[in-house]
């Protein structure tokens, strides 16, 4: 009797409301049904978690959580409910990132806590860089649909130098989980670092490319949250990111076959002339 | 090599959950109608907004005296929220859009 009313039990519900909400949000006449229920189970799990925390918690931090979801709660029902219907891609690239620029900070907060457990820092580390880059090609993403960076910035050589940016920034991360190394100032080198690449990465794709991108970052954002959920054996944080991991990069290949484009082709190879020929192909 | 056993039977759970979890993910798009792609996708961004929950343990975890993890952690729970709700408000819409089409 007592299970019933664990946390563990409320993050089991909560689990299978994601996946039943995501399973009814593929056919049209479930599709609205099936967001409420995720969203009663995400609101579920919210609560268990703040209600059925075991530990001392003094009340300030109540009273700033409290705050948070109450500020958050305010501005996100307004911005959605408010916003015009062609708007709405760009505002879920910009809620995608609010998603991952918590998951980095979730990171920040947390590596000092875990040094000298190289497992719990290669998880931690692991959920920053992919938050970052998830958050500021977010925003870029966002921007583009946006209309305020309506034309693809193209360096020459990109596709190499973003490559070789990304080893550095993976190299610099595994440095810092075998070495073992307690710097902050590392720590927001790599932060810096994720959230450049983040911006490297989105912005050679051009505007009209911007769904397939959005849906690529989100299951990127899944991801990093399925970080946090490793590192804190949290299993609804770990069903949750990796259900939307594994789905939304299901998505991005759909969306890509929809546009007759392969996803390399829409990532690296967006040069005018190549992406026509591809697209003229298709048949 | 041993390390590499040590991990897996420490967390044989959590490894089975991920490879079960890859597949439900995998199952439960297949077959989507293309009109769908677009609420899918904010509906799926609104479910990693569960991120929220590991802002939450960080506050309840952190010292009443550590201002910067108290700061950024606000930070954090105040982002989550935003990508819950706003994430679930915005697929409603869409979805209920669909249904003045039709």
């Amino acid at each position: 009797m007592e299970y019933i009313f664990s946390l563990e039990f409320i993050y089991l519900i909560a689990s299978v409301t994601y996946i039943l909400g995501l399973k009814m949000l593929g056919h049209p006449e479930t599709a609205r049904k099936g967001n409420l229920i995720a969203a009663a189970g995400m609101t579920l799990a919210i609560i268990g978690t703040i209600f059925l925390y075991q530990g001392e918690v003094s009340s300030i931090i109540y009273i700033l959580i409290g705050i948070a979801i109450l500020i958050g709660t305010i501005i996100g029902w307004l911005v959605a409910k408010k916003v015009g219907m062609t708007k709405m891609p760009e505002l879920v690239s910009l809620f995608n990132g609010m998603g991952g620029a918590s998951a980095a900070l979730i990171g920040l907060i947390e590596f000092h806590h875990y040094i000298g457990d190289q497992l719990s820092i290669l998880t931690i580390i692991a959920g920053m860089i992919i938050g970052s880059v998830s958050f500021s090609g977010s925003m870029i993403a966002w921007a583009k649909l946006n209309g305020t960076l309506n034309k693809p910035i193209r360096l020459p050589k990109y596709n190499i130098l973003n490559n070789v940016f990304l080893l550095a920034i993976l190299g610099f991360g595994a440095f810092i989980i075998i070495s073992g190394s307690d710097s902050s100032l590392f720590l927001y080198l790599l932060f810096f670092a994720a959230l450049a690449y983040g911006i490297l990465f989105v912005l050679p794709i051009g505007g009209a490319d911007m769904p397939v991108v959005i849906s690529l970052l989100n299951s990127f954002t899944g991801l990093a949250a399925a970080f946090g959920g490793f590192l804190y054996g949290n299993m609804v944080m770990l069903t949750g990111g990796i259900l939307v991991g594994s789905a939304g990069t299901i998505l991005t290949l759909a969306m890509c076959k929809a546009m007759n484009r392969p996803l390399s082709n829409v990532i690296f190879g967006a040069f005018g002339e190549g992406s026509k020929a591809v697209a003229g192909d298709g048949n | 090599m041993t390390e590499f056993i040590d991990f897996i039977s420490n967390n044989l759970q959590m490894i089975y959950i991920v490879i079960l979890m890859i597949f439900v993910g995998v199952e439960v798009i297949g077959h989507v109608p293309a009109v769908l792609h677009t609420p899918l996708m904010s509906g799926a961004n609104a479910i990693h907004g569960v991120v929220i929950i590991g802002a939450i343990l960080v506050m309840l975890g952190a010292e009443p005296d550590n201002i910067l993890a108290l700061s950024l952690g606000f930070v954090a729970v105040l982002l989550g929220t935003l990508n819950v709700v706003g994430g679930f408000v915005v697929t409603d819409r869409m979805l209920e859009m669909f249904k003045k089409k039709k």
